[in-house]
């Protein structure tokens, strides 16, 4: 073994107390860290697949429009007094080919139209009110994974019965109705029809689940009175949903159409998501930073203990940067330990977490060993230990021998 | 003979609390083999010159050659490099790491060196051990150690890589006078046998008197 080293490790083992509270400081600060990012890896992991249940990456639909100035003409000025929304027909014209020109885009990997209409959910003299979605339902599933959460039924009998309507668990409830009975729809345009209950889904938000239902795009259609090109949004996932926003806006440009992205259209949750981000990432890196503290404390210690030694080891010949190779491998040394204990801490809180139920909407905790969670940590706690020792192993460098002897 | 170590001029200040000339106009040449003993009152400047020859300290005026050298102006790194092949020290009060064994002190400068192997370097340092009578005190951590004894230990650590020059500030003050005149003989008897140069800075006369020279020193001048 290298002396530097081995002097190193003299100090390591000389002063116990010294190098445990050190290592625990980092084993704590590190496994913290760990478990905290993982949580929030699985926070948002499930909250996106929550999201996912009834939003889709990016929704392209028809916005309402402000009336806007006409344009200029000579010695002719147009002064709109009172803007107001233009009377329009909420509806993409020529469907077929905007949809067509968005699955060109090279990110998009699913297209699926819809068809939302206002209904009323009639049971005797009570009236629900809520939204029916005509989808085409194997795109639908494709997108949503609505078979996922299906509690009762099957979500693909919905393609093969034109007269067929998958309801939330919520309008179940209320309704009264069970697995293939039949529920009666009276729609914004007056139009009444008796569905068929093919199934029930439960997406957990009871908002959702007490108003949403399914049927075919072609029913939902004649509840508008409408023909089959009729379509009120067109829903598209792509590629890596972090990018949803920027392919919204390009297609937006390409369309001509609103497109909007999950991450605008909720908001709020993102809000919320961010915030809780901002605090986890900010309280564990502070505990990282406390036992960077814990590590520097130690060694300015052992630093001004050790100070007759330095001044003896640089008469006998040891540079400066032996000096701080010293104290440097002391701080790592502990920093590995601690990170090392660190993980193998997280690694069995996350074991113990992963197995708690919590039911629900959650289910299982929504934690799991986060790969680049581990190595953001580990990478974090050896900077920051290194860090912590090389300012007193500085120091340590320049003291004067000289000065030291004369005392 | 040729000279081991060489001073011109060296003149030193120190500025706190006031001004004040500790050196003045040192010039003087130690020949290889010598036995050079430095006296003087307390006070007068020894220990601050032998720092400047040992080059720990840089902050003098004049010039310092060691084995044809010149020290002046070399930067502190080589100044290291340099102590650590061709001087061995011995402090005013010996100065081991308490953690370390005996035989780990000893082995210490060589082990920095790194020109032989950990195993010879260990049967070096228990052979110096052992001519100081240590032997038995090898493994014993330093700290657990008497006065005189911590002193050998330091004497046996100086001599660990065959130093050009063995400087001393008071090496045998904390000894009784059978381990004084012990020490005296391994001195001279490193002199006369590998040719070695020592610089012994001393308030004990008769070990003065035994040595081949004595420089003299009041004031920060040297007087003879
Ligand atoms: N860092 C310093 N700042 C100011 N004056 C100093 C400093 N170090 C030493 N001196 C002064 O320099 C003079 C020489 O000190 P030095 O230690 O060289 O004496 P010495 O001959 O070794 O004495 P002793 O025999 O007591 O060891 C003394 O007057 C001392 O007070
Ligand atoms: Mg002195």
């Amino acid at each position: 073994m290298n002396i530097n080293s081995g002097i190193a490790k003299t100090y390591i083992l000389s002063n116990r107390k010294l190098t445990a509270v050190g290592i625990l400081g980092v084993l704590l600060g590190m496994s913290v860290y760990i478990f905290m990012n993982s949580l929030l890896v699985g926070f948002d992991k499930s909250s996106n697949k929550s999201i996912f249940r009834v939003n889709s990456h990016i929704t392209v639909y028809k916005d309402d429009e402000i009336s806007k100035e006409l344009p200029k003409e000579k010695n002719k000025f147009f002064l709109i007094v009172n803007p107001t929304v233009v009377p329009n027909q909420n509806t993409i014209e020529n469907p077929q080919l905007v949809m067509k020109t968005i699955s060109q885009h090279s990110d998009v990997v699913e297209v699926s139209p819809q068809v939302m209409s206002s209904v009323f959910y009639n049971n005797g003299r009570t009236q629900i009110p809520g939204n029916a979605f005509g989808v085409v339902p194997e795109e639908a599933n494709r997108m949503y994974h609505i078979e996922s959460f299906m509690v009762e039924g099957d979500f693909n009998r919905l393609a093969s019965n034109p007269n067929g309507i998958i309801i939330g668990s919520g309008i179940a409830e209320k309704m009264n109705v069970f697995l293939n009975d039949n529920i009666n729809i009276t729609s914004s345009k007056g139009v009444n029809r008796t569905f068929k209950v093919m199934g029930i889904f439960k997406t957990n938000n009871s908002v959702v689940d007490k108003s949403k239902s399914y049927v075919n795009i072609a029913a939902s259609q004649q509840m508008l009175k409408e023909g089959n090109a009729y379509i009120t949004e067109i829903h598209v996932n792509v590629k890596d949903q972090e990018k949803a926003e920027d392919i919204a806006a390009q297609l937006s440009k390409i369309t001509g159409y609103k497109a909007e992205g999950w991450k605008s259209a909720n908001e709020t949750f993102m809000a919320a998501n961010k915030m809780r981000k901002i605090i986890i990432t900010f309280v564990s890196l502070t505990i990282l930073l406390i036992a960077g503290f814990g590590i520097y404390n130690i060694l300015n210690m052992t630093v001004s203990q050790k100070i007759n030694d330095i001044a003896i080891l640089k008469a006998m010949g040891f540079k400066g940067k032996d000096v701080v190779r010293i104290f440097v491998t002391q701080a790592v040394s502990i920093g590995v330990i601690g990170v090392m204990g660190g993980v193998l801490m997280s690694t069995i809180m996350i074991t113990l977490l992963k197995k708690v139920y919590l039911g629900g909407d959650i289910g299982y905790f929504p934690i799991d060993y986060e790969p680049t969670k581990y190595a953001q940590g580990i990478f974090i706690g050896l900077f920051i230990t290194f860090f912590a020792g090389y300012i007193p192993a500085k120091k340590a460098a320049k003291v004067d021998p000289v000065e030291i002897f004369r005392k | 003979m040729s000279s081991v170590l060489k001073t011109e001029n060296v003149n030193k200040f120190f500025y706190d609390p006031t001004e004040f000339q500790v050196l003045k106009n040192i010039s003087f040449e130690v020949q290889k083999g010598e036995f050079l003993s430095m006296i003087g009152k307390s006070g007068s400047g020894k220990s601050t010159l032998l720092y400047i020859l040992s080059t720990m300290d840089t902050n003098y005026s004049g010039a310092l050659w060691i084995d044809n050298q010149k020290m002046t102006g070399l930067s502190i790194d080589e100044l290291a490099q340099i102590r650590n092949q061709k001087i061995g020290f011995v402090f005013q009060f010996h100065y081991l790491l308490p953690e370390f064994s005996c035989l780990k002190n000893v082995m210490i400068p060589a082990l920095k060196l790194n020109q032989l192997e950990e195993k010879e370097i260990e049967a070096r340092a228990y052979d110096k051990l052992k001519m100081l009578g240590l032997e038995d005190q090898a493994l014993k951590p330093a700290n657990k150690l008497s006065g005189g004894q911590q002193q050998r230990v330091a004497i046996a650590r100086a001599l660990i890589n065959d130093p050009l020059i063995i400087m001393g500030d008071e090496p045998t003050g904390n000894l009784d006078s059978r381990n004084t005149n012990l020490v005296f003989d391994i001195l001279q008897d490193l002199t006369r046998t590998y040719g070695q140069t020592i610089i012994a800075v001393t308030h004990d006369d008769d070990f003065a008197k035994k040595s081949d020279r004595i420089i003299e020193m009041m004031d920060g001048e040297i007087i003879s």
